[in-house]
């Protein structure tokens, strides 16, 4: 068997989902662990975003940051792309579909709905882009008046963005339906992974299916609390 | 709904009517379409099979033609019935076989949709009776071990670790009668394919083979066009005898393992 077989298999496309899924989660613990930097403001009213900005500030200077930032998008590429490929070609393997169909008695509708919970992200992803990515590497739109920061750099004022960004409820509530749509996707992605990569001794899969309740929690709902908290004037 | 339950009492025995509309397809070149049929008097403690008789015989008699179904052994241990019953392959029962569903499970006058297998890789022959090859094929791509002939080996001469021989006979237990198939939204054959390989991976007659037979097994799936897994659990969860779901990963796993591990 040669390389490409290997990854072109139903197996191996599966295994190209689980190690682009898997780093994308590690994303998302880096993205929350920036982006979390906002609530120093709702303890201390003075930061008014100075800690998230330096966060910020970081990622953009730092050179392992930004070479990663190409693996990252190579990795939302695969992922998305090897994603729909799987969706449609498993659709095609079964031409009529059933009169009365087997549903929630066989499995979790999440499970089963995972190239549509992988789209509606897909809409959300390109709509966070245009807010948030565009603006700081590209347009500055919004962000044109630089920030001083508490560390002596100066760097864009994000904190400023985010804020403008999300005075409109009809954002915010696009954002937490995006956060919701992601917490779905982990809830089956985060155990399948693992399970694709060949995890199948019980201890480890419980503590892999628990882990992948609380990531699939925890994370999208410290996401969701960003535009809320930025809405109900919480922080900001 | 429990084995007991669906008409009142503790095997309370009576008679039902049911209706059934069941797929009718003269092969697998032509379209199909559902007919409704009426059986009539059917005892409680009838096989879903036996019912099938009762009114396939009736319909001889009739001067019509009757319904096309797989069976053999009626003892749950074949793997050959296969109908969709109700949304649900081998009907409501858990960890039953068609053959093995009885009557009770039904209430009068309930109307009772039977389905063939649906999968492109799983052509319908004729009615409800599908071609199911494929699994054969598959099987005869790796799953089996190679010994030269010869006195039979004492059983004990080879230690085999006791929770690994349990695992071992577990996953042997899968009867290859399709329902994962026919369960998956994918289509997908990889319970059949990884209970094979999970009962030969695990025993040390099965260690020579074991790289060959994960990828030779898996590339003939893949040839007989089945889709892939996305572990929703369908599959277990109909599976008449129970075949576990962490079979997928340790397929996954021996696929991985002999991918990158193969010399060629």
């Amino acid at each position: 068997m040669n390389w490409s077989q290997l990854f072109t298999s139903t197996i191996g496309k599966k295994i190209v989902m689980s190690v682009t899924g898997l780093f994308l989660i590690t994303f998302l613990v880096v993205h929350v662990g920036v982006n979390g930097c906002i609530f120093k403001d709702a303890i201390d009213s003075s930061d008014n975003g100075d800690m998230f900005n330096r966060a910020a500030q970081f990622m953009a200077r730092n050179v392992v940051i930004r070479i990663m930032e190409y693996v990252l998008f190579a990795g939302f590429f695969i992922h998305i792309i090897q994603g729909l490929v799987v969706e449609f070609e498993n659709r095609g393997k079964r031409k009529r579909g059933y009169e009365v169909n087997l549903g929630n008695r066989g499995s979790k509708w999440y499970s089963r709905s995972m190239g549509l919970l992988g789209t509606i992200l897909l809409l959300f992803l390109l709509l966070h882009w245009w807010h948030f990515w565009i603006p700081s590497r590209f347009t500055h739109a919004g962000i044109e008046e630089p920030v001083l920061l508490s560390n002596g750099f100066i760097g864009h004022d994000m904190f400023s963005l985010m804020k403008a960004t999300f005075s409109e409820w009809w954002i915010v509530i696009v954002y937490v339906l995006g956060c919701i749509s992601l917490a779905w996707h982990l809830m089956h992605g985060f155990q399948s992974a693992f399970r694709t990569l060949g995890l199948h001794n019980k201890k480890y899969l419980n503590m892999v299916n628990a882990l992948g309740i609380g990531f699939s929690i925890i994370v999208p709902l410290i996401f969701a609390l960003m535009p809320l908290s930025f809405k109900l004037g919480w922080i900001g | 709904m429990t084995p007991l339950g669906g008409t009142g009492g503790f095997m309370e025995h009576k008679n039902i009517n049911v209706k059934l509309k069941v797929w009718k397809q003269k092969n697998s070149q032509t379209a199909g379409r559902f007919e409704t049929y009426e059986a009539k008097n059917i005892s409680t403690e009838m096989s879903f099979l036996e019912m099938f008789d009762v009114l396939n015989e009736e319909l001889i008699s009739d001067g019509k033609e009757p319904i096309t179904f797989d069976h053999d052994c009626r003892e749950g241990i074949c793997g050959t019935c296969s109908m969709y019953i109700n949304g649900r392959p081998h009907g409501p029962w858990h960890a039953t076989t068609t053959c093995q569903l009885h009557m009770r499970a039904f209430n009068d006058g309930e109307t009772i949709v039977v389905e063939p297998w649906r999968a492109n890789a799983f052509p319908v022959i004729k009615d409800l009776m599908v071609d199911r090859t494929a699994f054969e094929r598959i099987i005869q791509a790796g799953g089996f071990i190679s010994v030269n002939t010869g006195n039979a080996v004492d059983a004990n001469a080879i230690p085999v670790d006791k929770d690994k021989a349990d695992a071992s006979f577990a996953a042997a237990a899968c009867i290859g009668c399709g329902a994962c198939v026919a369960a998956c939204k994918n289509s997908s054959a990889m319970l059949f394919v990884s209970a094979k390989v999970t009962h030969l991976a695990l025993l040390p007659q099965g260690e020579p083979e074991r790289r060959t037979r994960a990828l030779n097994m898996v590339a003939q799936m893949d040839k007989e066009g089945f889709g892939g897994c996305t572990n929703t659990g369908a599959c277990e969860a109909v599976c008449p005898k129970e075949i576990s779901i962490d079979n997928i990963a340790r397929l996954n796993k021996e696929y991985l393992a002999a991918g990158l591990l193969s010399e060629k």
